[in-house]
């Protein structure tokens, strides 16, 4: 499990990593900042081409390198490659949970939403929650 | 020790991220970084002084790779490959760091954390463009030659329409008989011909063209090679025929909604979709009957099998935007038959967009009776003494309860998709929810697929009308001749790449692989991996698919992702914690 020591409490902002994708979730999330919709500016995008090649190496890599969350603003039905991404991606997510898991890391430090070219309120409204939820969970401290 | 000479342009985008992001700190925040050798702000990266600029420190400096922070990439990443292949700097050594849209304008309210977020954010930036390699789009001589799948009037048309460009033209037809819906009406609107004189003309034509060739009983059962240069294989009438093709136009087209039983009594003897009473309309002369018997009164239900409407489990959540246009014609060919008919048309919404309007005014000045109902309180249809009886609550007059005797129900129906299993096998071309073949992206690239050189027209596409499904089909002629007439194609080289070090063949990427992309082959002495280049899209799902973390994407490597997790720690580390 988590070993604590991490910050926790009102001046702690977690820091939210966001994998998102060139031609569909990282449009959603333009349209979100082209509107001037707010959210906590410690998410930070790396963009690739499809959620479904996240390595789950990955997701733990940056969450024992800072990082408090890993969210992966999937392509869902949307995705101009692959008509299953949502459960590819779904799987590929539930293999880097289950790492998390070995490496006594809560697996809810890793969320999943399809995130479409137009779903700016969405995002915008999962920033939040998440954060709300790492505020919640502290940052993993020095765990695994 | 990497050697790169990196250049760095922050952009304040005349205020649009300058008023929030502290640009100057930005710029002092990565100066010092270990080689970046150029690091400025400008007012405007885009202006042609400030990509200038950049082309004379690359050239003077020898900067061995660009990076730019502004706006989206969606708006400029093109611009400043530009920029890079000006200065002679390979395109795919320059990296765009979106600082406008996912950061100065999302943050407008704590500009302090705007101006730590970019730091960031560039940082990865910087990472990520010392790990870029030059990367060379792969060139392939293309084919002259088409294959048009379905001959209905959207085929046909374009098999024409890519003859008269100087293209050879397959055309494979699944049925026996070529023009599909189209070839079985009578009049249509607005000229007043009828559809099988249209298909007659156009197959006449084709029949003088000694480049087109139209094959019936055809399917296409393999299909091989990349844009440009496919190899297919159709079954024609049990025989196995190989063509060499440099595109590939899809016109499947449709097929009529079919009402469950008991929808709208749908399956009782006088109701009618809006297909079959087109038929009976076409084949009447003197008068409209039905089954020998003269017809008074004919009633129209709109949108069944559209807009959520439907008895079926999956019901359609799509406007079959045709069916109200087909329903006002059909209802002005009613009268013109027998000018004392008297017609209802019960209504959700009527959508006789553009000229169409004209149609539903005809149909209003002759008398037809028009009356909306609630989707969610639908009419109720019973036989009654041979005729029906339809109970409907009349929206426009407070919910007033109308009771209306006819002779026949005609029911709206729309269009859905032809099942096509087989052939989506063979092509990959993603369909949507709606089960209709899928684009690229609606307004910007309304014909292409994500298979490069395989394009979709007409009703296999989304519902459409016979003049919009002609109009799609020629878009689909005009991309097909920009791709086949240059004589060559260049393929985006930010595609999967294998370790050949590190795989040790265990197949997984095979079955990961959509678009059938990767093969094996023998290393040394050993079987690897290879990723065929011209039939990788780069979407990257046999990255987490590979056990021995052996697969990459160009562009997005390993290497990469963690080098920009790491940057992206350096400040925030401080920052996050207060």
């Amino acid at each position: 499990m988590e070993h604590g020591g991490g910050m926790a409490g009102d001046d702690f902002r977690p820091r939210i990593l966001v994998f998102s994708t060139v031609t569909i979730s990282d449009i959603g999330i333009d349209m979100a900042g082209s509107s001037h919709m707010h959210y906590p500016p410690t998410a930070i995008s790396i963009p690739l081409p499809c959620s479904s090649g996240i390595r789950p190496e990955w997701v733990l890599y940056a969450l024992t390198h800072g990082f408090d969350g890993v969210f992966v603003a999937a392509d869902g039905t949307d995705c101009p490659f692959l008509p299953d991404c949502t459960d590819r991606t779904a799987k590929v997510m539930e293999r880097a949970q289950n790492l998390l898991r070995e490496h006594g890391l809560k697996p809810e430090r890793l969320k999943m939403a399809a995130i479409c070219s137009v779903c700016a309120e969405a995002f915008q409204r999962h920033m939040k929650n998440f954060f709300t939820d790492l505020k919640k969970l502290g940052s993993p401290g020095k765990a695994g | 020790m990497s050697t790169r000479k990196i250049g760095v342009y922050i952009c304040y985008c005349g205020g649009n991220i300058s008023d929030y992001v502290n640009c100057e700190s930005v710029r002092d925040a990565i100066a010092g970084e270990e080689e970046v050798k150029v690091a400025k702000t400008t007012m405007f990266a885009c202006s042609d002084a400030a990509q200038q600029e950049m082309i004379d420190d690359i050239q003077q400096q020898g900067l061995d790779a660009l990076v730019v922070a502004s706006c989206s990439p969606t708006l400029h990443l093109f611009t400043f490959r530009g920029v890079a292949e000006r200065a002679g700097l390979n395109p795919y050594l320059y990296i765009q760091v979106n600082l406008r849209e996912q950061c100065s304008w999302a943050h407008t309210d704590v500009p302090d954390q705007a101006t730590e977020k970019a730091i960031n954010l560039v940082k990865a930036g910087i990472a990520k463009a010392r790990l870029t390699e030059p990367l060379i789009k792969t060139r392939i001589e293309t084919v002259p030659r088409a294959l048009v799948i379905g001959a209905g009037i959207s085929g046909l048309r374009a098999a024409l329409a890519l003859s008269d460009l100087g293209l050879s033209v397959f055309v494979a037809e699944k049925s026996d008989k070529v023009g599909g819906w189209v070839a079985e009406f009578g009049r249509m609107y607005p000229h007043d011909r009828r559809g099988q004189d249209l298909i007659a003309d156009l197959v006449r034509e084709a029949g003088l063209r000694e480049n087109v060739h139209i094959y019936t009983h055809a399917e296409l059962r393999e299909k091989s090679g990349s844009v440009g240069d496919f190899t297919v294989r159709l079954d024609v009438k049990g025989e196995p025929v190989t063509l060499s093709v440099g595109s590939i136009i899809t016109t499947t087209g449709f097929v009529p909604y079919e009402p469950a039983s008991g929808e709208y009594s749908y399956g009782t003897d006088g109701v009618l979709t809006l297909t079959e009473f087109k038929r009976l309309l076409d084949g009447s002369e003197g008068g409209l009957t039905y089954r020998g018997r003269p017809v008074d009164t004919v009633t129209y239900i709109y949108c069944v099998g559209s807009r959520g409407s439907s008895q079926k489990d999956t019901p359609n959540m799509y406007c079959s935007r045709y069916c109200c246009n087909a329903a006002m014609h059909a209802s002005s060919l009613a009268h013109e038959l027998s000018p004392a008919v008297h017609q209802f048309h019960l209504f959700r919404d009527i959508r006789t967009y553009g000229k169409y309007e004209l149609l539903y005014q005809d149909a209003r000045q002759k008398g037809a009776v028009f009356i909306r109902f609630d989707g969610e309180d639908p009419p109720q249809v019973e036989k009654s003494n041979g005729r029906f009886r339809i109970q409907v609550k009349d929206m426009l007059m407070a919910g007033e309860e109308l009771d209306i005797e006819t002779d026949l129900v005609v029911l709206a129906t729309g269009m859905e998709p032809r099942p096509n299993q087989a052939l989506n096998d063979v092509l990959k071309v993603p369909v949507g929810l709606d089960g209709f073949f899928k684009e690229i992206h609606p307004k910007l690239r309304p014909v292409e697929t994500v298979i490069d050189g395989v394009f979709i027209a007409g009703t296999a596409q989304a519902p459409r009308n016979s003049a919009e499904s002609v109009a799609s089909s020629l878009a689909a002629v005009a991309k097909t001749a920009a791709l086949l007439k240059k004589g060559y194609v260049e393929l985006e080289p930010l595609i999967a790449v294998v370790d050949p070090e590190t795989c040790t063949w265990c197949g997984e990427c095979v079955g990961s692989c959509p678009y059938s992309a990767i093969e094996k082959i023998s290393f040394g002495d050993k079987e690897i991996a290879e990723v065929n280049t011209s039939l990788c899209k780069g979407c990257g799902a046999c990255v987490p698919a590979c056990p021995q973390g052996a697969l990459g994407v160009k562009g997005y490597t390993d290497g990469q992702i963690r080098a920009m997790i790491d940057a992206m720690m350096i400040d925030m580390v401080e920052a996050s914690r207060g």
